[in-house]
């Protein structure tokens, strides 16, 4: 278990820290309602103005947090920076979309308490307006400011209507449907079934946020939540005047009326800020991809992968990073993440696009992938990129000891990562921090081989060249066969090389026994910090998480990154 | 927008109306409300379109996924028939569910997310969609040794002894000695 602090700690501990403050807030605003200014909303209200008025503190501390995990720029500018002083805390922005959902349920939730109380403050407003008489105080308390119609208590100023008529003639009542039905559709199509499936709608429309910002500023413009006056509490105490309410204004009685106002409205204090933050994250992004970018080759894998590599001025990067893309001539609003398979050393920067969808397919006619002629330049399709951001694979070079681990399609950060590591060692001879790389590919079929085995075929030569076979140790393992490959296989069991890849190293059958695996590194590496990176499924995820955490022999200490889109 | 199943949005569109529809008709009636015997209504109709509406239905494309224990519910929906397959019709039923819940504020809010779960029905069913249930594949069970009925009644095809003496230096084609190609590239 000792793994367990080392891995999750610094997220249990942020966890914890916003419930923390998310409780105190509820609290103290809780109480902040119970004080004498409020005795008389008090009195028609009871504590449902508390329990409304306290998840509205906290739904503002939290609409202030859930824009800061996606502002994307931000969080690599703040990554680059920390990761400097710690890497445990560069690597808890990579958790960034799991905060930003948390947060989302929080707000649910708090929307949730916040409608159920406002719902019992307008039936016991309406009620103190139907109750016709005079020695009922809520009625009295309804009738002050029926002159003058500003220092009036009670928000509902006539007993010729009903809550629901109320609700949608009252600034905060409409902002507050528009913006739960906002939020409700929001939620809908942010369901992971939607957002796997049809990942259009569930961007589109998230968009609403934009819609439930503004109608957020604008729901405490109306000033629905009154309170005694400070001036009118100085010279009529509730505490000892309510029960005079019969006599309030008359000749020789210590009780004048008391007089109401609303508060103001204090949401856009909080959100300002994060709302600021965002558009110019936007601003940001919208700049980047207006940079030009040229295609300069286009290579088609078999198992339908296109290679696609760039230049673009003035772009930098690190290795394990990716970038979003856009093809005008596709889409004008689709933007879609790739991981960079080139390294920073390379002069061009290069994406392996698997094709699966609409977009991808499209893309695929548009760079002439059906075509046997070779295009012009010219005729490609004119790209944007946005881009780079930060994943985990930024951190491989600051261990050690490091494990990178890619299911199909999920090596392609390690691409980076490996030719990174040829060109470092092999071309600028640098002293590097990582001595050795244990590298696992799990494949469902052989052709997934092919563009990557020229890579691994090249660095196992010059690694021999140079002495260094026992840097890199790489396991492939095909996940699925067919019968007739099988029997070639088996024949083939003596032969030097492997007969699929043409490696050194033998592909191997099945899925890999992690448990072995671990046992033998850390006994290899007493005492050392190990690295494990995956790109692949959560079921994976989950098993390699398990792992690290159960594995301790001889002192090391393996510390987990996983990264996903 | 890229094919998108309207459908699936509208299920968990109005799966959510239904528990919102539920939770402001119990605010209603426990807290005794005027105009109660709407949040009461409001209760059965929420938690009779949670029912409808919690087995998903099976995707035209693609694999589908299904929540937890639903076969349950599956059984009693599809049991309607074309009532609960048709999309129009359940558009036209979550749009008369709704009208009740406009007439108490606790209500509204649930009236208004089932209103919207009806228009996106009805456009899935404008774009011909129907629910379909989603049913445990029935895998047809591994026959072992029905290929073992009878014997073969004469021994395979052999060349003349002369041809079948192995040729030891290459080891691949001595591994497997067959006369005739069995692959199918060959």
């Amino acid at each position: 278990m000792g793994n367990f602090a080392a891995n999750e700690g610094l997220s249990i501990f942020v966890i914890l820290v916003w419930l923390g403050i998310n409780a105190f807030l509820f609290v103290h605003f809780y109480m902040a309602f119970l004080i004498d200014r409020y005795y008389y909303t008090r009195v028609i209200l009871g504590h449902a103005l508390s329990w409304a008025r306290a998840p509205a503190a906290c739904l503002n501390f939290n609409c202030m947090l859930i824009l800061l995990p996606v502002c994307r720029n931000l969080l690599s500018f703040l990554r680059g920076s920390i990761q400097c002083c710690s890497r445990t805390a560069a690597r808890q922005l990579d958790r960034n979309l799991t905060f930003h959902k948390l947060v989302a349920y929080m707000i649910a939730f708090h929307t949730a308490i916040h409608i159920i109380a406002h719902l019992f403050n307008f039936e016991r407003f309406m009620d103190s307006q139907l109750m016709i008489n005079s020695s009922y105080l809520p009625y009295v308390l309804s009738q002050i400011g029926n002159n003058d119609n500003r220092s009036y208590l009670n928000p509902i100023r006539t007993n010729e209507t009903n809550p629901t008529i109320v609700m949608f003639t009252s600034i905060a009542g409409l902002t507050g449907v528009v913006i739960t039905l906002a939020l409700i559709l929001i939620i809908t199509s942010s369901m992971e079934v939607i957002r796997r499936s049809y990942f259009e709608v569930f961007w589109y429309t998230h968009h609403l946020f934009i819609v439930f910002f503004i109608g957020l500023v604008l729901h405490g413009v109306g000033r629905i939540v009154r309170g005694q006056t400070l001036e009118s509490v100085k010279v009529h105490h509730p505490i000892e005047c309510h029960s005079q309410f019969e006599t309030w204004g008359q000749n020789g009685t210590n009780c004048p009326e008391p007089l109401f106002a609303g508060n103001a409205p204090m949401t856009w204090k909080w959100v300002v800020g994060p709302m600021f933050l965002y558009v110019c994250e936007r601003l940001v992004r919208f700049y980047r991809s207006q940079q030009k970018v040229v295609i300069t080759k286009v290579v088609m894998h078999p198992s339908k992968t296109l290679e696609l590599q760039m230049k673009k001025k003035g772009f930098k990067m690190e290795v394990g990073q990716y970038v979003f893309i856009q093809c005008p001539s596709i889409s004008q609003l689709e933007w879609h993440p790739f991981t960079l398979t080139s390294a920073p050393e390379e002069d061009h920067l290069s994406v392996h696009i698997r094709i699966v969808g609409d977009w991808t397919q499209a893309l695929y006619k548009a760079c002439g992938g059906d075509k046997t002629v070779v295009l012009d330049a010219w005729t490609l399709p004119k790209m944007a990129v946005d881009g780079p951001f930060g994943t985990a694979s930024e951190d491989v070079f600051r261990y050690e000891v490091v494990m990178l681990v890619g299911a199909g399609i999920g090596v392609t950060p390690f691409a980076s990562v490996l030719k990174s590591v040829w060109y470092k060692h092999v071309q600028e001879n640098k002293n590097v921090f990582t001595k050795k790389i244990y590298f696992y590919w799990l494949c469902p079929e052989t052709q997934a081989f092919e563009w990557f085995a020229d890579l691994l075929q090249s660095l196992e030569r010059q690694m021999t060249d140079k002495n260094m076979s026992d840097f890199l140790s790489y396991n492939i393992y095909l996940t699925r066969w067919k019968d007739a490959e099988a029997a070639h296989l088996r024949v083939q069991y003596e032969a030097e090389d492997d007969p699929i890849t043409g490696l050194k190293q033998k592909t191997r059958y099945g899925k890999p026994n992690w448990d072995n695996e671990f046992s033998a590194i850390a006994t290899q590496h007493p005492g050392s910090k190990v690295g494990v990176f995956l790109c692949g499924p959560t079921a994976l995820a989950t098993a390699l998480g398990k792992q690290c955490h159960s594995h301790t022999e001889s002192g090391a200490e393996f510390i987990f990154n996983k990264e996903n889109f | 927008m890229g094919k998108i199943e309207w459908a699936m949005w509208a299920n968990e569109q109005a799966l959510a109306a239904g528990l919102i529809y539920a939770t402001g008709g119990i605010v209603g009636v426990a807290g005794q409300f005027r105009g109660w015997q709407f949040a009461a209504f409001g209760i059965a109709a929420g938690v009779f379109v949670c029912l409808l509406e919690y087995p998903r239905s099976k995707r035209a494309k693609g694999t589908s996924v299904e929540r937890t224990g639903q076969y349950c519910f599956t059984a009693c929906v599809k049991a309607f028939g074309p009532l609960t397959r048709n999309y129009y019709i359940r558009a036209f039923l979550h749009a008369a569910l709704c009208v009740p819940g406009g007439f108490m504020l606790a209500t509204v809010l649930g009236s208004v997310c089932l209103a919207i779960a009806s228009l996106i029905y009805l456009s899935a069913a404008i774009h011909g969609e129907h629910w379909e249930p989603i049913l445990p594949r029935t895998e047809p069970p591994k026959r072992v040794g029905e290929s073992i009925k009878e014997p073969p009644q004469n021994p395979p095809p052999r060349p003349p002894p002369e041809l079948r003496r192995k040729k030891v230096d290459n080891l691949e084609t001595a591994a497997y000695d067959n006369p005739m190609s069995v692959t199918s590239n060959e």
